[in-house]
């Protein structure tokens, strides 16, 4: 089963250096263990864009976005048995945020990819 | 949370930690099958402790703390140092001293021992399922359980192939071998071969009525990626990662909304996992790169890259897949392949040119009860007209087939052949 986590934070600036090196270590192992994909940090919400439909109109209003609170930074694919390991895996990449920047806080979203149906 | 979903969350942990805590043991106790078992006895502990104390928050330093308090228990029990050689003693003694370093560098250096450990469970001196269910159970963190359901075959017997297969290693004393050089590549084809094994195993499921067993799939292809992160200069490795995630891209598309199988090229091509197809190409590119692209692995990828990069069925380049399987039939002289040449020949030139290959077939030994030969031949009669002789073929193959599914396909199309 395919799941994509999303990582949603308000916290502004990148994560601090010890929690890089412990993500990557981490997503070293998940790589090397065959268990994820394919993995990105998303570059700042203010040289992105939204694209809006609403009221039938559309409209493009592109970043910076003042009344944002929550941004996404990135996102990672695994490819996992089941829930249950990505519960596991999820909880043990917050873990690391806990751990190695305490005042960071955030969301990672678990969420499984739907399977193409024929 | 009910007791079933605790223990499968616990379960779900364990099977993320298990690499790490079998590689870290091993290099303690020097043998293998041996910190497999002390890596179980600590997931029963957390079976016992974490449904009433929670799981803690760090589960893999409390499973690894666990797992080599066992070791040191076994150690000092001295069954072991008796057993093994002074300077082996003297090793791990030392080695005790600087544990908390040696687990900061066990994190570079995992690669080493995960290498070892896929070695040793895929090891020539035992039979092919015996390392099949080796390699799940130690690599993979499958319970014994999960292997017989995937198998089709009784929990007793897996037990049973498992005890067996390690007793095996620790009376020939291959516990803890590491084979380097020309050995490891030459090794190197059993373990490959193993790792296809679960994933046909998977993907094609010849006996039973389940077309798809995505689990034993997954789990190969997980191997596979191990495998090229271990011993990444190896072309084949990543043959073989092409192979199996091309194929496996094409998993949605296979079968249809009632379970029944679809034709490669009567896909939808939609369907397939691109992802998965850009994972596969990169993969071949890499064995390419290395000076593997006429591997058995490399081939095969290649081939099936053939179709993934064809926008529609008629895009195919069937003159390359011909040739292809020409490389191929010169590294792996088989009827199977020379089958499959045929086709890729009918594709390319017309029907009568493939039935010309396929009724040289006729006579060989290995395909006596292989069903897809008189499928084959019925598709390339049928296509040429010859529709009697169309519908006795595809009756054949349907007396032949193994699994209910296909078996029903070749029916169908014999009858669509006589009704015509």
């Amino acid at each position: 089963m395919r799941f994509m986590f999303i990582v949603t934070s308000s916290h502004q600036g990148g994560p601090s250096e010890a929690l890089l090196t412990e993500m990557h270590k981490l997503a070293d192992r998940e790589i090397k263990a065959g268990r994820m994909l394919d993995n990105a940090g998303l570059m700042p919400l203010a040289a992105g864009a939204r694209i809006r439909v609403a009221g039938g109109e559309l409209s493009v209003v592109d970043g910076p976005f003042v009344e944002t609170k929550e941004v996404i930074g990135g996102y990672a694919i695994f490819e996992l048995p089941g829930r249950a390991e990505a519960l596991a895996s999820a909880k043990e990449f917050m873990q690391l945020h806990k751990d190695f920047m305490p005042e960071w806080e955030g969301v990672c979203e678990m969420r499984q990819v739907a399977a193409a149906m024929s | 949370m009910s007791t079933d979903e605790a223990h499968r969350a616990i379960l779900a942990v364990w099977r993320i930690e298990q690499p790490r805590l079998i590689t870290s043991l091993a290099r303690m106790l020097r043998d293998v099958p041996l910190a497999e078992e002390l890596t179980q006895e600590a997931l029963l502990a957390a079976l016992e402790r974490w449904p009433g104390d929670g799981v803690p928050e760090r589960p893999g330093a409390w499973l690894m703390a666990t797992a080599k308090r066992r070791a040191l228990d076994h150690l000092r029990r001295g069954a072991m140092l008796r057993r093994k050689h002074q300077a082996v003693a003297r090793d791990l003694e030392a080695e005790q001293q600087i544990m908390p370093d040696f687990d900061a560098a066990l994190d570079d250096d995992i690669g080493d021992e995960m290498l070892r450990l896929i070695f040793t469970a895929c090891h020539p001196r035992l039979s092919r399922e015996a390392r099949a269910a080796l390699s799940l159970r130690m690599i993979c963190g499958l319970t014994t359980d999960e292997i017989a359901r995937a198998f089709l075959v009784p929990e007793a017997t897996v037990a049973q192939r498992i005890v067996r297969a390690k007793r095996t290693l620790s009376d020939s004393g291959l516990t803890y071998e590491t084979p380097r050089g020309e050995e490891l590549s030459e090794r190197l084809g059993t373990v490959l071969e193993v790792v296809y094994l679960i994933f046909n195993e998977g993907y094609t499921a010849a006996h039973g009525d389940d077309w798809l067993r995505p689990r034993l799939c997954g789990e190969a292809l997980r191997l596979g990626r191990v495998l090229t992160a271990v011993a990444p200069h190896e072309p084949e490795v990543h043959g073989l990662v092409a192979l199996m995630e091309l194929n496996a891209s094409r998993t949605a598309a296979r079968t249809d909304a009632a379970g029944d199988p679809i034709l490669l090229l009567d896909q939808n091509r939609a369907l397939w996992d691109l992802l998965q197809i850009r994972r596969g190409l990169r993969a071949l590119g890499r064995a390419a790169e290395l000076g593997g692209a006429r591997g058995f692995y490399a081939l095969q990828a290649a081939i099936v890259a053939c179709h993934a990069r064809a926008a529609t069925a008629a895009a195919t380049d069937w003159e390359h897949i011909a040739a292809l399987y020409a490389d191929l039939a010169e590294v792996a002289r088989s009827p199977i392949v020379e089958l499959n040449r045929a086709i890729a020949v009918s594709m390319a030139q017309g029907p009568a040119a493939g039935l010309a290959i396929v009724d040289r077939l006729a006579s060989e030994p290995a395909l006596k009860n292989y069903h897809l030969l008189p499928s084959v031949r019925g598709d390339l009669l049928e296509k040429l007209g010859r529709r009697e002789e169309a519908r006795a073929a595809f009756e054949i193959a349907a007396a032949l087939a193994g699994n209910r599914r296909e078996r029903d396909l070749m029916q169908r199309r014999a009858e669509a052949a006589a009704r015509a």
